[in-house]
């Protein structure tokens, strides 16, 4: 349940903003064990390349790259809304770094498939 | 029960210690608003209701409450346009109650002359008044942030403050903007080193809470943003 008072698309944006931030420091960990991998030798490291053509592992990737997307985009939007002269077009820029994120993870799922 | 005569409302009654909702049915009229609805079940119905307000125009903001989870300034906001369902009214979110819709103002108005927002004056009474030219890059700034009422409308929106009790807010901020872009203001080293320093503008998430609420259209968010790009490039140069 939202709260009336944050039900504005800036605030949306914020909290996608913070929630990927948040999931991808969750990721964090799975990365440098798959990175880890590598030190353990070729065959380590082949085995869960070869696991990751699952096609349900290429879809959670895509989330991934939904999420470094728009955490990337948002941060963006964030740095220029307070270093850059002020824009009256904020919530052109939230939707816009969404739309972005969401084309990034589509033209990855594209060339994934 | 409501009909087309009649408004269920709920109004939040009690003081610091805790309090509830009391439910009315008040007559329906045309263009009634939401601080008429309080006037009529203060005076027909629950005597000692306490509220404030003062001018029923929109220019005192002493009138502000929470309408339905929102923010508002009751004399300006009508009935037909506070929301779907019951009318539900609260005193504002963030400052401390007093008694039922009023809350206490003290540490709001503290804020705002702890984020530098009193004037400091260049000049004496004595010297020529300064001329303003209104086309000038700075008289604009302030014109955007200078027709603040301090409803506190703003602080009961921002999520910053409710998580943070140091932060000064979206009007003290507001504010300390408006004289840093007053040519006329003396004080602007001493007053950027307030609104940059413990519970100035960088605890801003600029989720823009309070300028979607804003009853008078202005936009603290842009004034904060303004005050974080000041308080960069003064720290740069080695001034605060």
């Amino acid at each position: 349940m939202i709260a009336a008072h944050r039900k504005q698309p800036l605030w949306f944006a914020f909290a996608l903003h913070r929630v990927s931030g948040l999931l991808l420091a969750l990721f964090l960990p799975a990365h440098f064990y798959v990175l880890g991998l590598a030190l353990k030798g070729e065959a380590a490291l082949d085995g869960f390349v070869a696991w990751t053509d699952n096609p349900m592992v290429k879809l959670a990737e895509t989330m991934l790259v939904f999420l470094l997307a728009v955490h990337m985009f948002g941060g963006l939007r964030v740095m220029a809304l307070e270093m850059l002269p002020w824009s009256a077009r904020q919530k052109t820029f939230a939707a816009a770094a969404a739309a972005g994120a969401f084309g990034v993870a589509c033209c990855f799922l594209l060339g994934a498939l | 029960m409501a009909s087309d005569e009649t408004i269920d409302v709920e109004i939040w009654q009690g003081d610091a210690g805790g309090g509830d909702y009391r439910a009315y049915t008040v007559p329906a009229q045309r263009s009634q608003t939401v601080l008429d609805v309080v006037t009529w079940v203060q005076q027909n119905v629950e005597p000692d209701l306490t509220y404030r307000f003062a001018c029923r125009v929109g220019m005192c903001g002493s009138c502000a409450m929470n309408v339905n989870g929102k923010p508002r300034w009751t004399c300006r906001t009508h009935v037909s346009n506070a929301g779907d369902g019951p009318l539900r009214i609260a005193p504002l979110r963030n400052l401390p109650v007093i008694k039922d819709l009023v809350c206490d103002m003290t540490e709001f108005f503290d804020k705002w002359v702890g984020a530098g927002g009193v004037f400091k004056p260049s000049a004496t009474r004595d010297d020529p008044m300064p001329a303003i030219d209104p086309t000038m890059t700075e008289r604009a700034a302030a014109s955007e942030a200078i027709e603040c009422i301090n409803c506190a409308i703003c602080y009961s929106a921002c999520d910053a403050v409710a998580q943070n009790d140091a932060y000064f807010g979206p009007a003290a901020l507001n504010r300390s903007w408006s004289l840093i872009n007053d040519v006329r203001d003396a004080g602007k080293t001493e007053r950027l080193t307030a609104a940059a320093g413990i519970g100035g503008c960088f605890n801003c998430h600029s989720q823009q809470g309070c300028a979607s609420h804003c009853p008078n259209l202005l936009n603290p968010t842009l004034s904060i943003a303004g005050l974080k790009r000041a308080a960069v490039k003064a720290k740069v140069r080695g001034e605060i």
